[in-house]
């Protein structure tokens, strides 16, 4: 089963490689761009049985490695 | 007494921490390799400087699950001295052992100059022969220094003196944003557990343990930890 991990800094930390990259969009003329905020994404192939449980093991391995809880959030999708 | 220096895959300040304890102070020091279960029956742990892991996914996010820091755990819940490094100061946090978290310095440069640091505290088996307010010259080097907590945890840290060092001024000793060199909440460089035996810092005192070296400011932390260690009689005894 493959799972998508897209793991996001929370919106009261600052990101400043996102603000960054912002910065460059504008200058490239990209006006109508407002804030970036940059993240990562991990693919995962799960041995499961069901989307449940691959969901549930996905989720434990964001919440212990993945994703670092003071400062990211993460999302899980399975298919 | 004897200082464990442990080295990971990508550590790249153990020998500098090595040498300031074992050539510098005189002291008994040995490394021990991240895959060990033991310390050597240590006094005091050392996670030195580098990018363990290659700082793949985060910093410090792989070495927290290396097999010694099972006993690094154990070592500082049982009230032993561990001090952590740059590097080491970010294992520490992704271990869980000091709060918080690090962030990209503001600026996304890496960063690797001397910087002044105020000692705020001296109750620490690292800062106990400092003076409080003692402003050290000492060098940071890394690109990820910018300490993040929630504020109420930053207010909690403060209320409890847990804050060891900040970035100052060097003429005023004021923690001003102009001082702060990347960014880190209420300019800290340096905080302790609840304990207040393990301390974290972003610059590094292994690295301005002589004067040739540029400053000898960083030496007075590790005779602070000698000196905490002789107090409380662990001098060549080995205890651990």
């Amino acid at each position: 089963m493959k799972a998508r991990v897209f793991v996001t800094l929370k919106p009261s930390v600052f990101d400043p490689q996102g603000r960054t990259i912002a910065e460059a969009l504008h200058s490239m003329g990209y006006t109508g761009v407002g804030d970036v905020r940059q993240g990562k994404y991990f693919e995962l192939e799960v041995d499961a049985k069901s989307a449940e449980e691959a969901r549930t093991v996905v989720g434990d391995v964001a919440d212990k490695l993945l994703a670092n809880p003071v400062i990211e959030s993460y999302r899980v999708e399975v298919d | 007494m004897k200082f464990a220096i442990v080295v990971f895959p990508g550590s790249n300040c153990d020998h500098d921490a090595h040498h300031a304890a074992k050539h510098v102070l005189g002291q008994d020091a040995e490394f021990v390799w991240h895959k060990d279960a033991s310390l050597g029956g240590a006094d005091v742990v050392i996670l030195p400087g580098g990018f363990a892991h290659g700082d793949y996914l985060r910093t410090g996010a792989i070495a927290r699950f290396s097999p010694v820091m099972k006993s690094v755990k154990a070592f500082a819940d049982a009230g032993g001295p561990v001090l952590g490094v740059c590097n080491g100061f970010q294992i520490l946090l992704e271990a869980g052992l000091l709060p918080g978290a690090m962030l990209r310095n503001s600026g996304l440069k890496f960063i690797c100059e001397h910087v002044s640091v105020r000692v705020e505290q001296t109750d620490t088996p690292f800062t106990g022969a400092c003076r409080q307010g003692q402003v050290l010259r000492i060098p940071i080097n890394h690109g990820e220094g910018n300490y993040f907590a929630p504020d109420d945890v930053l207010d909690r840290l403060e209320r409890d003196r847990r804050v060891i060092f900040r970035y100052v001024d060097a003429a005023t000793g004021e923690p001003t944003s102009a001082a702060n060199p990347n960014g880190a909440a209420r300019n800290i460089a340096g905080i302790c557990s609840e304990r207040r035996n393990v301390v974290g810092m972003m610059p590094h005192p292994e690295r301005a343990c002589e004067p040739i070296l540029g400053s000898g400011d960083g030496l007075v932390l590790f005779e602070s930890v000698v000196r905490a260690l002789s107090a409380a009689g662990a001098v060549g005894t080995a205890s651990r």
